[in-house]
């Protein structure tokens, strides 16, 4: 059993992350890395991991995100504190326009703000992209901290970008399970036969 | 039909939904529509059509969204919350059994190796998801200029997205603002 201190926290963690993320499943990712790989409370490799694991399985990818690192940290109550937390913003905003009216999104500062907002997200989700596939290449690399070294290099990363990069955007409609089914194969392969 | 009957029923409709979502978000919308326009006649195309829009204007998870507000258009406050708790409890349930799992699961040779494969086509993945969300983004000089430094300020110095988030909409708020004084000057073309 995790600490209140510990509790409060992850809670409030996630209501941020819930409350800030705007476009919904892979614009939560650049909130989700800044708060908690830089909070400490997970690696990147097991956020990317995780990725993987919730692009597989049903469900919103935020509830599944917050009930992996409410378990890691703190049983079955972090859980329920980590996706009530996460939960709980959509679900009074929507129940106060559902019980009121939506006419604030019509305001004018309000759709003004989404002219900002719209292309940050897109940046920051670029972001995130661009960083995970330098350092999946080149494992000596880490951005953030201003380390550009580039002696070591993961060719079959290479490899398995770009097959996987070709096959989504020449079969758009394929689902994204059967491309990561494809490269976890590619990685036993490559990483453990040759 | 008795109100906590159709409380029951928007529980399990939205649990149905919810454990048939891969990739969430937007990939609930037309599971969502067959279930509660075509199946249960809930609402109407028009709703889900707002509601998507509400959705795009309100921050936070879009199948909670999505399950607060036709909840509680069907059955009230009670609605709103057994939907929301069925849309949400397939990958609560799932993501802990997994959990217990995963630290014996990872320690297969095997599988660390999958895992290796699998980051790198993660970051394609969600480079896929990059494309999908510019599409609604506004090809401006101003939206460029926001989307370079988003990109930058959180790729190199480390800037927590929260506070980009927040900087970027007070951009946007001034930005409007400019650009509604120069339209009523009759200046800009741009409304």
């Amino acid at each position: 059993m995790p600490d209140l201190g510990t509790l409060l926290s992850l809670f409030w963690i996630f209501f941020k992350i819930g409350l800030f993320t705007f476009g919904g499943g892979y614009a939560m990712i650049p909130l989700i890395r800044s708060e908690l790989v830089g909070g400490g409370f997970i690696t990147e490799e097991a956020l990317i991991d995780f990725i993987a694991v919730s692009e597989s399985t049903p469900g919103p990818f935020a509830v599944n995100v917050a009930t992996f690192i409410g378990t890691e940290a703190g049983g079955i109550v972090g859980a329920v504190v980590t996706t009530l937390g996460v939960v709980l913003p959509s679900f009074l905003v929507l129940l106060l326009i559902a019980r009121f009216s939506s006419r604030v999104l019509e305001t004018k500062t309000f759709k003004a703000a989404f002219l900002g907002l719209r292309p940050a997200v897109v940046g920051l989700v670029f972001g995130v992209a661009f960083t995970l596939a330098f350092e999946r290449v080149f494992p000596s690399l880490h951005i953030r901290d201003a380390v550009f070294d580039f002696s070591a290099f993961d060719a079959y990363a290479l490899v398995i970008m770009t097959v996987i990069f070709v096959l989504s955007r020449k079969f758009r409609k394929v689902s994204p399970i059967l491309l990561l089914l494809l490269a976890a194969v590619l990685g036993v392969v490559l990483y453990g036969i040759f | 039909m008795s109100k906590s009957k159709t409380v029951g029923e928007l529980f399990l409709t939205f649990m149905k939904i919810g454990a048939f979502t891969f990739g969430g978000g937007y990939a609930m919308i037309p599971i969502m529509q067959r279930e509660v326009v075509d199946v249960k006649h809930w609402v109407t195309d028009d709703d889900v059509v707002k509601l998507l829009v509400i959705s795009e204007s309100t921050p936070g998870v879009i199948a909670v969204n999505a399950a607060t507000y036709v909840g509680y258009h069907i059955a009230g406050f009670w609605g709103s919350l057994a939907a929301t708790v069925g849309v949400v409890l397939p990958s609560f349930a799932v993501i802990t059994l997994i959990t217990f799992f995963y630290a014996e699961f990872k320690a297969l040779l095997w599988v660390e190796y999958a895992f290796r494969g699998l980051r790198a086509a993660v970051a394609v993945i969600i480079l896929n998801a990059v494309f999908k969300l510019s599409k609604k983004s506004d090809r401006s000089v101003f939206a460029g200029l926001v989307l370079v430094g988003a990109f930058a300020f959180s790729v190199f110095m480390d800037v927590s997205a929260i506070w980009i988030i927040l900087l970027a909409a007070s951009a946007g708020i001034l930005y409007g603002a400019a650009l509604a004084r120069k339209t009523a000057k009759g200046g800009g073309p741009r409304a």
